[in-house]
């Protein structure tokens, strides 16, 4: 029983890694593919390990433990990925409407240089 | 105080993480795990610091598991959301970064608030100044900041406000 129920928990895992890839296929340019990418390693990795958790019932301390290390760590990398691509959007050809961001950074410079 | 505080959720998240990787349990295992954590919670330094500014009263308690089903809700919402954005023929998207205004003053609180917008699909923290957060959204439905943080921040702020002020 346990092994269908987990079973069926990480075919739903899977899923979302698989809309991920269909995500990060069509998405036109880097920040929006990492948006169809975070999906993959929220739900996707935290239904599938869950799945193996409840196949394994022995295993669900360890699959808890990567869970929580998995939701610490991706926000960390995904920021990072984030603040070196709107530092190259020019570059990369990013289409952002409204960019509040470079918006400020202007008014920084225009201030300084004023 | 804090630091007694601190030391104590250390000692506990350390304990909590080997009794964890043990399962199943036997009580030798869990003794040794538990002196092992007590000494390296007792170090001097302060790795854990961030952790003190976690309010541990009944309320703040009942708050953190509330919250914890707050962001599951919006995790699966979101999830569903950007997939059908992601399968939808016109790829319905309108991706900006907008920037939204936090009440929250503790490094943890920030920490918490930035790392659950980014774990939701269709937000990323890009970058934190001050008390202003710069988040790239992937259909910006309100580019003013104080609608965007009615959108993307107010769900999960007061509870933060609660657990970590």
């Amino acid at each position: 029983m346990n092994e269908t129920i987990g079973a069926f928990v990480s075919l739903a895992g899977s899923l979302f890694f698989l809309l991920s890839a269909i995500g990060l296929l069509r998405m036109p340019d880097a920040f929006n593919r990492m948006q169809a990418g975070t999906k993959a390693t929220t739900l996707g990795s935290i239904l599938f390990l869950l799945g193996v958790g409840i196949m394994k019932p022995d295993w669900l301390g360890r699959m808890i433990i990567l869970i929580v290390f998995i939701v610490l760590t991706n926000p960390v990398s995904s920021n990072a990925l984030a603040r070196a691509a709107h530092a190259h959007r020019k570059r990369i050809g990013a289409r952002l409407e409204p960019d509040a961001l470079a918006a400020a950074d202007e008014g920084k410079e225009a201030g300084h240089a004023g | 105080m804090r630091t007694v505080k601190q030391r104590i959720l250390s000692f506990l998240g350390l304990w909590g993480v080997w009794l964890l990787l043990t399962a199943p349990w036997n009580s030798e295992e869990a003794a040794a795990g538990a002196v092992v954590a007590l000494l390296v919670a007792a170090l001097p330094f302060s790795a854990a610091s961030p952790l003190g500014d976690l309010r541990l009263g009944p309320r703040a308690l009942a708050t953190l598991v509330a919250y914890f089903f707050v962001f599951a809700k919006a995790l699966v919402l979101s999830n569903l959301d950007v997939a059908f954005r992601v399968l939808h023929p016109r790829l319905p998207i309108a991706p900006g970064i907008v920037k939204v205004k936090t009440r929250l003053k503790t490094p943890l609180g920030r920490l918490l608030l930035a790392n659950s917008i980014t774990l939701t699909p269709g937000t990323i923290t890009v970058e934190m100044r001050g008390e202003d957060i710069y988040v790239h959204w992937i259909k910006v439905a309100d580019s003013d900041p104080e609608g965007a943080t009615a959108a993307i921040v107010g769900g999960f702020e007061k509870y933060l406000e609660v657990i970590c002020g």
